[in-house]
């Protein structure tokens, strides 16, 4: 469809959203990102039956660890949408490069010493 | 198995507040089983645990590894030139684990990472719960199979109390009045009977209460 | 009435073939002896015995045995109540005998509801024997004069023993059979937990009669007289083991506002008219916690006083 979404989400491919694990959101965090969301398929379409629903869980696994540590939880998100949804997929990646840019940089980026 | 919960967050923090270098250490055996202290978890509280130490500005150094079980020496013995490289090391093992290495390496510091609750079985995918309350006197046969001294609030052996209702406990309805089902399953299998002799005082010398227990196979101890 | 087992009011008017009728009296939390005696002062003279609860739902007050103590110096019989839940076998006896010596003569043996329930639940469980062990271990102290370990007593306590049922808890068709358990272990008297399905305890009453269980100790019905609306709403949805029909709380609700204490009354009398006739039923246990001034009236109006003076 050549939409064209900003620049600066860096998308990783997986052939479902259930071979997406807590370690790699956590990962992300980790090293600096300023927010990760995961877009998978509508629930109660997922091709894999239901790997979206178990990423859906460890997405909100993450957003509780990231509360308790006093860390933004709204930086990591899940989405749903269908595989046709191209625009939808855009307006995705525009909601939350909007969403990091409001929270600001993650607290996490390393602190210059002081 | 031996079932456990990690332990809240801002209490690993704290426990490792003035480290700058943690190694954390899984196990393979009961906290692998219930998904709280295997190589997967460790590789997750690592990861927190770095988040949480760069934001406040201190980095933590954080290193990963599993080993078989923390019960026997035999496994404990692998990490020695492991242990000592660290600030402090924490176990992800029932309580047993950080005991042993601690009496092992007794130079080093060694911090539980789980809250060691019971012994159970998976009852669902996800969901353990507890079954033995390691008394030292096993009397399941009495009960069909059940047992009223783990399963029972109140450790019933003539139950059930005044407060079961609809089989469940009166403490909450998220628990199945163990007494419920005995009952029910004597009363199906016709040995009704068995329930209405008096049981003895239960001898609780061989739990816990008796104080800390030893295991011994005469055929193998020196 | 030379073989009395234990001497007290309540046994020689059971024994004497009256219909009996009982009250309880929980102490207060805290030492405050004259809130003790203003409570109990209202039932005095006006019931055979007064059961005074120990620690009940888990709440912590004056211990039970204190509390009896003071009533038995102000001319009040007690009905000395103890749980499994806070204390070990040695305590138990311990308590027991300490009790017998401070002049109890009944006592009540139960399991204890759960400190979850109060208001110390981080409190260690102890529940070293259950109710029905409890039971058999007064009877043994009582008549065989030995410990739980065989040694002699030195003056054993000869208590009148009681033990509660609740036929409303589940599984229905078992509730007898623990009752006729309890009985068999040493109980003397029984009182039931309070009734408001009066037709499912006709029910159990039946089967207790059929198996010969009203020969064998004196049981006595629960009632505890409704307050209001909301007091019967609150019994029925959050009181494990409580059974009070709708019908009870509609009959309530109809008798209009602020009259739903005076209906619940009503209620508790006839209840009493049709034990007073129900074959099996030895006597009354009137639970009106927080309520004991009312126990006059209620006891009045049901022609119970006055309570019979047996030497």
């Amino acid at each position: 469809m050549r939409l064209s979404y900003p620049s600066n989400v860096k998308v990783i491919q997986v052939p479902c959203t259930g071979r997406v694990d807590i370690i790699h959101l956590l990962k992300a965090v980790e090293d600096g990102a300023d927010a990760v969301y995961v877009a998978g398929c509508l629930e109660g379409e997922c091709h894999f039956l239901v790997g979206n629903l178990k990423a859906k869980k460890r997405v909100q696994y993450v957003k509780k660890v990231l509360k308790e540590l006093g860390i933004e939880p709204e930086r990591v998100e899940m989405f749903n949408l269908s595989a046709g949804e191209g625009p939808r997929f855009a307006e995705i990646a525009r909601e939350m490069v909007e969403r990091a840019t409001k929270l600001g940089p993650s607290p996490v980026k390393m602190k210059k010493a002081a | 198995m031996i079932i456990a919960d990690r332990k809240p967050l801002g209490e690993l923090l704290e426990m490792v507040k003035d480290c700058n270098k943690v190694l954390i250490l899984g196990c393979k055996g009961c906290v692998t089983v219930c998904n709280v202290g295997g190589t997967k978890e460790v590789g997750v509280l690592a990861s927190i645990l770095k988040i949480a130490r760069k934001k406040e500005g201190r980095p933590l150094k954080v290193d990963e590894k599993t080993i078989e079980r923390q019960c026997d020496p035999e496994y404990i013995a692998q990490v020695k030139d492991l242990v000592g490289q660290y600030d402090a090391v924490i176990s992800m093992a029932c309580g047993v684990g950080p005991q042993f290495l601690s009496e092992a390496y007794p130079d080093q510091r060694f911090f539980p990472a789980v809250n060691t609750t019971s012994f159970g079985g998976a009852v669902q995918h996800g969901i353990w719960a507890e079954r033995c309350a390691g008394c030292g006197t096993c009397v399941i046969h009495h009960f069909d199979g059940m047992c009223p001294i783990a399963r029972c609030s109140k450790s019933l052996l003539h139950g059930p109390c005044g407060g079961s209702a609809k089989g469940k406990c009166e403490i909450s309805k998220e628990v199945d009045c163990i007494w419920d089902m005995i009952v029910k399953k004597k009363m199906e299998k016709g040995r009704l009977e068995d329930l209405t002799k008096m049981k003895p005082n239960k001898d609780w010398r061989t739990a816990r209460d008796g104080g800390p227990r030893r295991s011994v196979r005469e055929e193998l101890a020196p | 009435m030379n073989d009395l087992k234990s001497g007290s009011n309540l046994e020689k008017v059971l024994k004497a073939g009256h219909f009996a009728l009982t009250g309880e009296c929980g102490p207060p939390k805290g030492a405050n002896v004259e809130h003790l005696k203003e409570k109990f002062s209202h039932l005095k003279g006006v019931v055979d015995a007064v059961n005074v609860t120990d620690n009940q739902t888990a709440v912590v007050r004056m211990s039970s045995w204190a509390a009896c103590a003071l009533m038995i110096q102000n001319g009040v019989e007690p009905n000395f109540q103890m749980v499994c839940r806070d204390r070990n076998r040695l305590a138990i006896q311990s308590d027991i005998i300490g009790a017998y010596a401070l002049g109890v003569r009944n006592m009540l043996c139960l399991s204890g509801d759960h400190q979850t329930f109060g208001n110390h639940p981080q409190a260690k469980n102890v529940y070293d024997i259950d109710s029905m062990q409890l039971i058999s271990l007064v009877k043994k102290m009582r008549d065989e004069g030995k410990f739980l370990n065989e040694e002699d007593i030195d003056i054993p306590p000869k208590m009148f023993i009681g033990a509660a049922s609740n036929p409303f808890a589940d599984p229905f068709e078992f509730r007898v059979y623990r009752l006729a358990m309890k009985i068999a272990a040493g109980a003397d008297f029984i009182q039931t937990q309070c009734i408001y399905n009066m037709e499912k305890f006709r029910t159990f009453m039946k089967m207790a009669v059929d198996m010969g269980l009203h020969e064998k100790a004196y049981i006595l019905a629960g009632i505890t007289p409704m307050k209001s609306v909301g007091m019967a709403q609150y019994m029925a949805k959050s009181v494990p083991g409580m059974d009070v029909p709708e019908t009870l709380i509609q009959r309530l609700k109809g008798a209009g506002k602020g009259k739903a204490a005076e209906e619940g009354i009503r209620f508790a009398v006839e209840q009493i008219q049709e034990f007073k006739e129900m074959k099996g039923i030895a006597g009354i246990h009137l639970m009106a916690i927080e309520w004991e001034h009312m126990v006059p009236e209620i006891a009045e109006r049901a022609g119970l006083l006055p309570r019979p003076k047996i030497s």
